[in-house]
């Protein structure tokens, strides 16, 4: 496991929509505890669900998986999901804000306030993942995580369950990697040399 | 010769957090509106907005513009103040009020309430309704606040879509609504008007919890969905005046996802309603 200043990115944003709940099902249980940075996560889910996701992803995780808080710190090797019905957004400090502002590209969570604001927050130290989805939220935040110099990762638009959202970012510019869903989280693991632990 | 250490809270700074801090620190000095403590990263997302939709360049740019027009500086508090609200938001909320602090409130010859932060009036509205029907409105003072001029206007016009309270009456019913919603109103065209008799106790008045004081001897205040937008220290100031404002055993509701938790001000008070952040300031 990387420690300190040995680590190449400091947080990990994903974005994903219809279809999103089954691919974070693979790609999440796929990451292996003590990965040295947080992972804030916008599905797109209605207003009035309930946190039934959050405990069903906590069990199946080898990360501790919660629903993001106002004002909490990030915290390494947890994953955090935006409330229903809330923006989740990165203070330059590293904590949370929530709001419940207007939607965004039609989404309350909307993926690109949590992307743009992470970017703002982590620059060059951030990486960005886009999932399967029937929209095009994420893609212009993932396009302003490249330009700071952050990593983005696409989930390949012919294994996604809905392919617009993936290729909403590919239109745009090239991503660094477009991967089948069954390789992304090797590839996390891999950037941040966490091996399997017994 | 002592060389002195460089002090963490003068490393550099990103640029545009610097511009940000001194659009800020200009509005304050001309205007008298206090965004300092806001949420860094919500202000930041609401500027650059103004600046796509003004076809503005720079924040200094946009700096310049504000100081020299007032006009603009209206355009850019609606911007900042984020009015999002609706009737029995969170409607498991209300029938919390309903069931736990009604029955509290009942024991009281006159009741006083402030609604901060009230936006365009659902919320007061709201609350009026159930108050109404649970005959304590005619011995209640409503004091509903906000900093935004022209929301405030619209809370005392009690002027919404018709389009909307098909969800407002799915909202009431869950809260525990005992009456028929629209009872509470005269539809006409595509408004509806709120009935006059939910209007008379509630006094609409401009006040600004960063720099204005303390409303007192208040039984219960709401501040729902307002201290999400400001930074920590700022939330602890605002409880602060809620604190003072209230009598002892006054309740203090707050939006779901705020809490007083990590509050200094926290062991003043007890949960009620932990779920639905309705606090109780001890004996
Ligand atoms: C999102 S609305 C909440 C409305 C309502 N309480 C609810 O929960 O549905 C937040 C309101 O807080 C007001 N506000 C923001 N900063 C304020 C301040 N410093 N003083 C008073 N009101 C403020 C805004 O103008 C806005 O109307």
């Amino acid at each position: 496991m990387l420690t300190g200043a040995n680590i190449p990115y400091d947080a990990i944003v994903i974005g994903a929509s219809a279809g999103g709940l089954d691919a974070l099902g693979v790609f999440l249980p796929m990451l292996e505890a003590g990965l040295p940075v947080p992972i804030l996560i916008v599905q797109h889910i209605s207003a009035t669900s309930d946190s039934f996701i959050i405990t069903y992803f906590d069990r199946m995780c080898k990360l501790k998986v919660k629903e993001a808080e106002e004002k909490e710190i990030l915290e390494p090797g947890c994953v955090y999901f935006a409330p229903p019905d809330y923006h989740l957004l990165v203070e330059a400090d590293k904590s949370i804000s929530l709001s419940n502002e207007e939607k965004v590209n039609y989404s309350r969570p909307s993926i690109d306030v949590l992307f743009e604001t992470a970017s703002w927050a982590y620059g060059n130290r951030l990486i960005g993942i886009i999932l399967t989805g029937a929209n095009w939220d994420g893609a212009a935040g993932c396009e302003l995580i490249k330009k700071g110099g952050g990593l983005i990762i696409v989930q390949d638009p012919k294994t996604a369950s809905i392919s617009r959202m993936p290729e909403s970012v590919i239109e745009r510019f090239k991503p660094d990697y477009v991967l089948p869903l069954q390789e992304i989280g090797p590839l996390i693991n891999k950037i941040f040399n966490s091996t399997p632990t017994q | 010769m002592v060389v002195q250490e460089l002090n963490s809270e003068i490393l550099p700074q990103d640029p545009q957090a610097i511009e940000i801090g001194l659009l800020f620190e200009g509005i304050y000095l001309r205007y008298g509106y206090d965004f300092r403590d806001y949420g860094k990263a919500h202000a930041k997302r609401r500027i650059m907005h103004r600046m796509v939709i003004s076809g503005i360049n720079s924040i200094s740019e946009l700096q310049h513009r504000v100081l020299y027009d007032e006009s603009f500086f209206h355009l850019m508090l609606q911007d900042l103040s984020i009015n999002t609200t609706e009737m029995f938001r969170d409607p498991e909320f209300f029938l919390s009020i309903r069931e736990q602090v009604i029955p509290v409130l009942k024991t009281y010859p006159f009741i006083k309430i402030w609604h901060a932060g009230c936006s365009t009036g659902e919320e007061v509205y709201s609350m009026a309704i159930i108050l109404k029907e649970e005959g304590l409105l005619n011995r209640t003072q409503i004091y509903a606040t906000d900093f935004n001029p022209s929301v405030l206007q619209k809370a005392r016009e009690a002027i919404y879509p018709v389009s909307q309270m098909k969800d407002y009456t799915r909202n009431y019913i869950k809260s525990g609504g005992k009456s028929s919603f629209s009872e509470y109103y005269n539809a006409r065209y595509d408004s509806v008007i709120m009935k006059k008799i939910l209007k008379e106790n509630i006094v609409f008045a401009d006040h600004n919890l960063v720099t204005d004081s303390v409303f007192g001897e208040m039984n219960l205040v709401m501040c729902r969905n307002t201290l999400i937008y400001f930074n920590k220290s700022l939330q602890d100031k605002v409880v602060g005046l809620f604190r003072d404002s209230l009598v002892t055993g006054g309740f203090l509701c707050l939006g779901s996802k705020e809490s007083i938790t990590f509050s200094p001000h926290n062991i003043y008070f007890e949960p009620v309603v932990s779920k639905h952040k309705i606090f109780r300031l001890k004996y």
